[in-house]
C-alpha cells in the first residue's frame, strides 16, 4: 500500500528538509574540513591537523582520550547495576523512578557543572563541613579528579537510560530458560543478561565518551584552566587565538576519534550479534 | 498526554510574552537607536550606563570580555559587532596595524579635555598620532597578598615560586600577563621576542604550575577576598576596593618591575552606530562620570577633573591609585606582531597543557 | 539482605545525583555571600533576581529559542518523516544518514560549523543564528523519535478509509497522524529539552549583546558566582520539577480513566 498517490510528492514534501540538511549539515562541516585543510593565504596543507603532533597538543589529546573513557568507565560501573536493579523493579510507577534519575539532566548542564564547583572550592561546603568535623580537608577542585567527578555527574542519566532500556526489554522467560537448563546466576548474566543489553551499553558509552572527550566547559570550570583539554584548544583558537585554521584543522582530528568510536562500536555491534 | 504538552508549551508562550512586555517601549524610550558597548568585565558603574541612556535616549546593549586577545578574536569575526571597545594599549596598536578601528572626530568629544595630557602622550606609543583612542583608565600589575598568609617579604616576582605557597597562589590566565611574570622574573623586557628568553620564561611558568591554584582572570578579586588563596596576581585597580573588602590584603608593585598599562576606549571600523559612540566616549569623559565610576571601579583615572574632585583625601594621594611612575621600572606591553603572537601562544599552550 | 543492598545502592547513587542541588538551594537562601558560612535566612537573592534585567532576557531568550525550534523541527522532522515513507530505499539511508551527523558529531565541531557557515554568509550572529543552529540539532531528535512510529503505521486502516470513500488528505489526518502523534510529542519534548539544556553550540553562535541563561551562566562563572545564581538554579530545578511531574502525570491519569 501506498501512502502516496505519486512518489513525487513525496519527494517534494522531504525536500524542505533535504535543503535544510544539505545546508546546515553537509556544507558546515565542508567548511571546517576546507579550513583545517588550508592556511591563512588559501593554500593547500596538512599543517593543521599534523598540529596536534606537537607535545603541548598531544599531551592534551592523550589526556582527553583518558580522562573520557575513565568517566565512561565509571559511568558505567555505576549506571549497570543501577540499571538492573531498576529492571528488575518491574514496577508500574517506573516511569516515576526513571524520571527520578533523569530529572538532573533537565537541570541546565552548566548549573549541574556549578554545582560541583561550589561543593568543591577550597572554601567550599564539603571543606567546610569536614573542617566542622575536624577532618582532613579535601583538595580536589583543580584536579583531573574533579574534572572526572564533573563529567560523571552530568553524563551519567545518559548511562542509565539506554542501559536501562536495554535491560528492560529482556525477555524475562530467557533469563528462566537458562536457569531451567542448569545456569547459575553468574553464567545467565555472562551469557544472557550482558550480551543482550549490549546495545544499550554501546549507546551508552557512545552518548558519555564523546561529550566527555570534547568538553571544554567542565574542564574550565572545575580544572581552574589548569588542565587544558582538545574541547580547550579548540575552543581557544576560536574565541582567543583567532585561528580558524588550526582550530578546524584539530576538530578533523576529533571527528577521526568519533569515527573510530562509532566504527569500534559498530564492530563489537555485530560481534554481539553472530 | 498531549493536551498537558501543549498546555505547557502555551505557558511557556505567555510566560515568554509577558517577559517580552518589559521591552515592547524601546522604540519610544529609546529614539535614538542603539549603542553596542564591549568593555572589561566589573569596569563600570552600572549605573553611569542608565544615566547615559536616559541622557541621550540610546539603547546600550553592553557586553564584557575577559581578556584582550577574546576581544580581539570576536572583533575579528566581525567588526560591526561592537561600536565602542575598551581594549589595552598594544592591543590598540594591534587593531590599528589590522585597520579595525575607526579615526575618531575628536570635535565631538569635547571633554577629551578632561583626560590629562601626559595620557595622551603614553597613548602615542600605540595610537602615534592620537587619532584612534581616548584613556579610560591606567594602572600596573602587581601581586596582591594576605598578610595573614603569607609570612615572607612580598617585594619581588620571585615570591610566586616559592613552593610555600603551593596551591595558594592565582594567576592571570592571559597570555601577556602570565609571560609578563616569568620574563621580568629573569630581567628580560616584557617585550622580548627573543625565542631563547621566551623559553626560559615558558620553562620557569611550567615549573611553577604545580604550585598555582587556578589561571584566573576576573575571579582573582573574589577568590582573594574570600581568603582562598594567600598570593595573586592582578591589576593595581583592585587594590584599593579588595583592601576596603579584606583589610589583610596588600597589593605591592615588584621591585622588578611592571607593566604599565592603559585601557582606551575605540570605536570600531564598521560601527554602525559611530556617532552614538562618540557620545559615549565623550560622557565617559565628563568629570562627574569619571568620578563615579572610579569610585566604584577603583581604577586609576587618567581624567583630571576627577582626579581633583576626589574626597577621599587618602585615596586621592594614594601610592597604589596614582603611583609615581618614575620611582619603579616599568615598560608597556607592545603590539609585537603575527610571528611574535604565535611564538607567545606557543609558550603560553605549552604551560597551560604541561603535567604536573 | 539483596533487596536491602539494592535499597542502599539507588539511595546512594540518589544522593550523588541530588545533594548538589539540594546545596545549592540551601544556599540560595544564605545571607552571608560567602559559601563557607551560614550567615542566616534572606530571600534577597531571589528578590534581586526578579529585578534583573538581564537574567530576564536571558530567560527569555532561552525559551523563545526552545520553543520556536521545537516547533520548527517538531514540524520538518514530522514532514519528513511522513515523506520518507514514498522515497526509494537509498536516497532514505542518504537522508537517516546525513541526520545522524549532528546527533554523533561533538557539539563543539557542530557548533563551529556552523559559525563558519554563519560567517561565510555573513548572517550576522544573535537570535537567528541560534535559532537555526537548534533548529538544525534538533531536527534529528524529532526524527528519531518520529520514524519507528512510522515505520509501524498500519496501511489498512488508511486504505480502508479510501475505500469508504475518504479523501487521502482526510485519511491522512483520521488514520495515520493518530498513530504518530506519541512520537511527535516525545521528539517535540526531547527537541525543547535539547534546546534548553545546550550551551556549546550556542556558545558558538551567538553575536553580541544576546545571551541565553547557559551562556550568562558561563560568563557569571568567570566573573566569580553570584549568590543569585544559587537562586536562579533553585527556580530552574523548581521549575522543572513541576513540568515533569505534569507531564508524567498524565498517561497515568489516562490509563486510571479507562
Amino acid at each position: 500500500m501506498k501512502l502516496f498517490k505519486d512518489n513525487r510528492n513525496a519527494h517534494v514534501m522531504a525536500s524542505p528538509y533535504m535543503a535544510w540538511a544539505f545546508i546546515f549539515i553537509v556544507v558546515p562541516l565542508c567548511m571546517v574540513i576546507y579550513y583545517g585543510l588550508t592556511n591563512a593565504d588559501g593554500a593547500f596543507t596538512f599543517d593543521n591537523i599534523t598540529t596536534i603532533l606537537k607535545p603541548g597538543y598531544l599531551k592534551a589529546l592523550k589526556r582527553s582520550v583518558i580522562l573520557a573513557i575513565i568517566s565512561t568507565l565509571v559511568c558505567f560501573l555505576l549506571a549497570y547495576p543501577l540499571g538492573m536493579i531498576l529492571a528488575s523493579m518491574k514496577l508500574r510507577k517506573n516511569a516515576y523512578i526513571i524520571t527520578l534519575f533523569i530529572l538532573p539532566m533537565w537541570m541546565n548542564f552548566l548549573l549541574r557543572t556549578l554545582t560541583w564547583m561550589t561543593l568543591l572550592e577550597g572554601k567550599g561546603v564539603i571543606n567546610t563541613i569536614l573542617e566542622f568535623l575536624h577532618l582532613p580537608t579535601l583538595n580536589i577542585i583543580n584536579t583531573s579528579g574533579a574534572i572526572v567527578l564533573g563529567m560523571v555527574y552530568n553524563f551519567l542519566p545518559f548511562m542509565i537510560l539506554p542501559i536501562y532500556n536495554a535491560l528492560n526489554r529482556i525477555d524475562e522467560n530467557v533469563i528462566n530458560a537458562a536457569r531451567d537448563l542448569g545456569a547459575d546466576s553468574f553464567q545467565t548474566f555472562c551469557r544472557i543478561t550482558l550480551p543482550l543489553s549490549m546495545p544499550g551499553i554501546l549507546s551508552g558509552i557512545t552518548m558519555v565518551f564523546i561529550p566527555a572527550l570534547t568538553t571544554f566547559a567542565i574542564s574550565t570550570m572545575l580544572g581552574g584552566s589548569k588542565i587544558l583539554l582538545i574541547g580547550n584548544i579548540i575552543e581557544q583558537e576560536f574565541t582567543q587565538l583567532y585561528d580558524w585554521h588550526l582550530g578546524s584543522g584539530l576538530s578533523i582530528v576529533l571527528m577521526v576519534f568519533i569515527l573510530l568510536n562509532m566504527i569500534i562500536e559498530n564492530l563489537s555491534d555485530n560481534g554481539g550479534n553472530s | 498526554m498531549k493536551k498537558r504538552f501543549v498546555s505547557i508549551l502555551l505557558t511557556c508562550a505567555l510566560f515568554s510574552s509577558l517577559l517580552s512586555g518589559c521591552g515592547e517601549n524601546d522604540l519610544s524610550k529609546y529614539p535614538n537607536g542603539k549603542l553596542y558597548v564591549y568593555n572589561w568585565g566589573e569596569y563600570i558603574d552600572e549605573d553611569v550606563i542608565s544615566e547615559f541612556e536616559e541622557e541621550y535616549g540610546i539603547n546600550v546593549i553592553y557586553d564584557m570580555f575577559e581578556t584582550n586577545e577574546i576581544m580581539f578574536a570576536k572583533l575579528a569575526q566581525d567588526n560591526s559587532a561592537y561600536d565602542v571597545v575598551c581594549p589595552s594599549d598594544y592591543m590598540i596598536q594591534k587593531l590599528i596595524e589590522n585597520d579595525m578601528l575607526k579615526e575618531l572626530d575628536f570635535s565631538n568629544i569635547p571633554n577629551a579635555k578632561n583626560i590629562g595630557d601626559q595620557y595622551f602622550e603614553q597613548s602615542r606609543d600605540f595610537d602615534p598620532e592620537n587619532k584612534y583612542s581616548v584613556p579610560y583608565c591606567w594602572g600596573t600589575v602587581g601581586i596582591l597578598y594576605n598578610k595573614t598568609m603569607v609570612d615572607d617579604p612580598v617585594d619581588s616576582w620571585d615570591i610566586l615560586w616559592n613552593d610555600k605557597y603551593n596551591g595558594q597562589i592565582l594567576m592571570q590566565d592571559s597570555v601577556r600577563d602570565a609571560m609578563m611574570v616569568a620574563l621580568l622574573k629573569n630581567g628580560y623586557s616584557l617585550n622580548t621576542t627573543n625565542p631563547d628568553e621566551i623559553a626560559v620564561a615558558t620553562a620557569d611558568l611550567v615549573a611553577q604550575k604545580p604550585l598555582v591554584q587556578a589561571y584566573v582572570v576576573d575571579q582573582v578579586r573574589d577568590k582573594m577576598i574570600g581568603g582562598e588563596a594567600a598570593l595573586g596576581v592582578i591589576y593595581s585597580g583592585e587594590a584599593i576596593y579588595t583592601a576596603r573588602e579584606n583589610p589583610d590584603l596588600v597589593y605591592v608593585v615588584p621591585k622588578e618591575g611592571t607593566n604599565v598599562w592603559i585601557d582606551s576606549w575605540v570605536i570600531t571600523k564598521d560601527s554602525k552606530n559611530s556617532e552614538n559612540a562618540e557620545k559615549w566616549i565623550d560622557f565617559m569623559c565628563r568629570g562627574d562620570i569619571a568620578l563615579k565610576n572610579f569610585e566604584y571601579i577603583t581604577y586609576s583615572t587618567p581624567n583630571t577633573v576627577a582626579q581633583e574632585n576626589i574626597e577621599d583625601e587618602a585615596i586621592k594621594n594614594s601610592e597604589v591609585a596614582f603611583p609615581d611612575l618614575s620611582k619603579i621600572s616599568t615598560e608597556s606591553y607592545k603590539y609585537l606582531g603575527y610571528d611574535a603572537d604565535r611564538l607567545y601562544n606557543d609558550a603560553w599552550m605549552e604551560v597551560k597543557s604541561a603535567d604536573y | 539482605m539483596k533487596k536491602a543492598i539494592e535499597k542502599i545502592y539507588l539511595t546512594i547513587i540518589l544522593i550523588f545525583m541530588y545533594a548538589p542541588i539540594l546545596t545549592l538551594i540551601v544556599l540560595s537562601f544564605n545571607s552571608s555571600k560567602s559559601r563557607a558560612k551560614w550567615g542566616g535566612f534572606t530571600l534577597e537573592w531571589y528578590i534581586n533576581l526578579l529585578s534583573d534585567e538581564a537574567v530576564a532576557s536571558a530567560l527569555f531568550n532561552t525559551l523563545t529559542i526552545a520553543i520556536l525550534a521545537t516547533i520548527f523541527s517538531t514540524i520538518i522532522g514530522t514532514i519528513t518523516c511522513v515523506a520518507m515513507i514514498g522515497l526509494p530505499g537509498k536516497l532514505r539511508s542518504v537522508i537517516m544518514g546525513i541526520t545522524n551527523i549532528p546527533m554523533i558529531n561533538a557539539d563543539i565541531v557542530t557548533g563551529i560549523s556552523l559559525m563558519l557557515l554563519f560567517r561565510f554568509l555573513h548572517i550576522g550572529a544573535g537570535f537567528t543564528t541560534i535559532l537555526l543552529a537548534h533548529i538544525t540539532f534538533n531536527i534529528p531528535f524529532v526524527m528519531l523519535s518520529v520514524m519507528p512510529r512510522v515505520k509501524n503505521i498500519n496501511f489498512y486502516v488508511y486504505e480502508a478509509a479510501l475505500d469508504l470513500g475518504a479523501s487521502r488528505t482526510y485519511a491522512f489526518f483520521k488514520t495515520i497522524l493518530p498513530d504518530i502523534v506519541p512520537g511527535i510529542i516525545s521528539g517535540a519534548l526531547m527537541a525543547f529539552t535539547m534546546s534548553l539544556d545546550d550551551f556549546i553550540i550556542t556558545y558558538f553562535t551567538k553575536g553580541s549583546g544576546f545571551e541565553t541563561l547557559s551562556t550568562l551562566i558561563y560568563n557569571e562563572v568567570k566573573r566569580g558566582i553570584q549568590p543569585e545564581i544559587y537562586a536562579l538554579s533553585a527556580l530552574i530545578f523548581i521549575v522543572v520539577l513541576t513540568l515533569l511531574l505534569i507531564v508524567y502525570r498524565a498517561p497515568q491519569s489516562k490509563t486510571k480513566e479507562n
